[in-house]
């Protein structure tokens, strides 16, 4: 049974938080990463409608695009968090800041934590703000005609607060296990891009109609995220133990 | 305040501390003397909970190490400054002792007046806002010990603190150690440095795997079997050195003119060594004995191994 000091898991989260402000090619893709798909979509379906207009006319036969589109929410959490993971874990072995980490009363639990709330929060609350610009600007634009707001709607719903978060704890959970057997931040962030694969697969079968983006099939990939998330967690937590950490790591 | 005995750690094949039983005593500055791969940061790594044990046992004033309930305890009640000092480099010195004062949860009105006085004391106040990573190696070895301090250990762990510092900032360094020992610290030092070890060390552990001699600096000199003795000479020549090494001794070394000659008994051997000296033609200036140094006894323990 792991025990949680949430108190500690804040105070390391916050450090982190602190070190995040002079990372700023990290924050750039935070924020623009969400922000060019809240844009980019509206914009092209807008472009799409402007150059043939007859396009707009087909009634909702376009929605499957709006599904698949906002299916690359998920791929950013996938994708956004391994960057401050990794510079919060390996940047701080490089610094070799990790070892008086280690040697105060805080639980190896707790540290983990701090650092996967740290990886979490900045990439969820940027995902979060462009999902709500994307809704406003897509509702804007195809309610006309389709005659109904289509966002939000269940499967966006499920999108964003059940297989965003476990896409992004995923993507933390990959990282910490990639920290303990690398020395360059970079290393681990390529490592953690092959991610992003699996994610641009589903996203092109939604697009061929492959694999309908209904609630239905996300709660199912939600459940198989989840249980790869136990997994992971499984090893993350048996990866990120002080003595591993000064012995065995790399 | 720190007891071990018959403390073990293996890495597999390789024993990396073997057999370690020592005591330092409350407020008492420990100082660990050993060749690099001796075990010293293991024992220390050990020590503050950070790397099991292997066999044997160990203590922190009440609590013992390989308990899992003692474990944060004792973490709360030291502080380490490991070899490198792995502070936050993009942070400022303030923030780097705030937060480590956040992590011993230090509460804030607390922790705001220690990192003053860690700061103003060591020298660092004007420039607390300034990110770590822009000090210098002395400064930020400073700042590590603040960090380390900033919840008000009983126990400071110290691994090479003076290491690639200017004398200047060593110095500093020291003093700072022994104000801590003013204040009843119990300090545990790691060092290559045996001439820091002598200056500020109550007593001395030469460690090379196995724990090869205790005692304070005048102990441990004393310790070195067999003596010495300076004879300074108007000039050396190979008859006077024949002659000496003919009593009986053929420990001989010439420096200039001085010949160091090693003696078993000194109160014997000396006058006939001063006697054949003499018959060879030498005239003596002066006669002193060179008692051996820190320095030596730590040569001949880990060479002996």
């Amino acid at each position: 049974m792991i025990e949680l000091d949430l108190q500690n898991a804040w105070s390391v989260a916050s450090k982190d938080f602190e070190t995040f402000k002079s990372r700023k090619g990290v924050i750039y893709a935070t924020i623009l990463f969400p922000l060019g798909i809240a844009l980019g979509f509206p914009g092209i379906v807008a472009a799409i409608w402007h150059i043939y207009p007859s396009s707009a006319s087909a009634g909702g036969s376009f929605t499957p695009f709006l599904d698949a589109f906002s299916f690359w929410f998920v791929i950013g959490a996938a994708s956004l968090p391994s960057g401050i993971a990794s510079y919060s874990i390996v940047g701080e072995k490089i610094q070799k800041s990790l070892e008086p980490l280690l040697a105060t009363p805080m639980a190896d639990s707790d540290i983990l934590l701090g650092k996967c709330v740290a990886s979490f929060v900045p990439p969820m609350a940027s995902i979060y703000a462009g999902s709500v610009i994307y809704m406003i600007l897509m509702d804007a634009l195809t309610r006309s005609v389709l005659g109904y707001l289509y966002y939000p709607n269940w499967s966006f719903g499920v999108i964003l607060l059940v297989l965003a978060p476990l896409a992004s704890i995923l993507s933390i959970e990959l990282t910490v296990i990639l920290s303990s057997h690398a020395n360059d931040i970079r290393a681990v962030q390529q490592f953690t891009g092959v991610m992003f694969f699996p994610f641009i697969i589903i996203y092109v079968m939604t697009e061929i109609n492959v694999i309908p983006l209904n609630t239905i099939n996300l709660l199912i990939m939600s459940g198989i995220f989840l249980v790869a998330d136990l997994f992971l967690f499984y090893l993350s937590t048996a990866t990120f133990k002080r003595e591993e950490i000064l012995t065995k790591w790399k | 305040m720190i007891e071990t005995e018959s403390l073990t750690k293996k890495f597999g094949d390789l024993t990396a501390v073997d057999s370690l039983t020592l005591h330092v005593d409350e407020g008492e500055v420990f100082g660990f003397l050993g060749p690099n791969g001796a075990g010293k940061t293991t024992t220390i790594r050990m020590l503050a909970c950070l790397i099991s044990k292997t066999s044997g046992a160990a203590k922190i004033g009440d609590y013992e190490i390989g308990n899992s309930a003692d474990q944060q305890k004792i973490r709360g009640i030291i502080g380490l400054v490991p070899d490198n000092v792995g502070l936050y480099e993009e942070l400022s010195a303030y923030k780097n002792l705030d937060f480590y004062g956040r992590y011993y949860k230090v509460d804030e009105s607390k922790r705001k007046e220690r990192i003053e006085y860690f700061l103003k004391m060591l020298g660092l106040w004007d420039m607390r806002d300034l990110a770590a990573g822009t000090f210098s190696k002395g400064m930020k070895q400073k700042l590590a010990i603040a960090r380390a301090l900033i919840h008000d250990p009983q126990v400071l762990f110290l691994d090479e603190p003076t290491v690639n510092l200017d004398p200047e900032a060593s110095k500093t360094v020291r003093d700072f150690i022994l104000e801590l020992k003013k204040e009843k610290k119990t300090v545990f030092l790691n060092t290559h440095n045996l001439d820091e070890a002598q200056r500020i060390c109550d007593r001395i552990g030469i460690l090379n795997t196995k724990l090869m001699a205790m005692g304070t600096p005048a102990e441990l000199e004393r310790s070195a079997r067999g003596r010495k003795i300076v004879v300074q000479l108007e000039s050396v020549s190979e008859a006077i050195i024949s002659a000496v090494k003919k009593v009986g001794t053929s420990d001989v070394v010439v420096e200039d003119n001085k010949l160091i000659i090693g003696v078993g008994n000194p109160e014997k051997e000396n006058p006939d060594v001063v006697s054949a000296i003499g018959a060879a033609g030498g005239r003596i200036q002066f006669v002193t004995e060179a008692s051996s140094t820190l320095e030596d006894v730590y040569l001949k323990l880990v060479r002996s191994q």
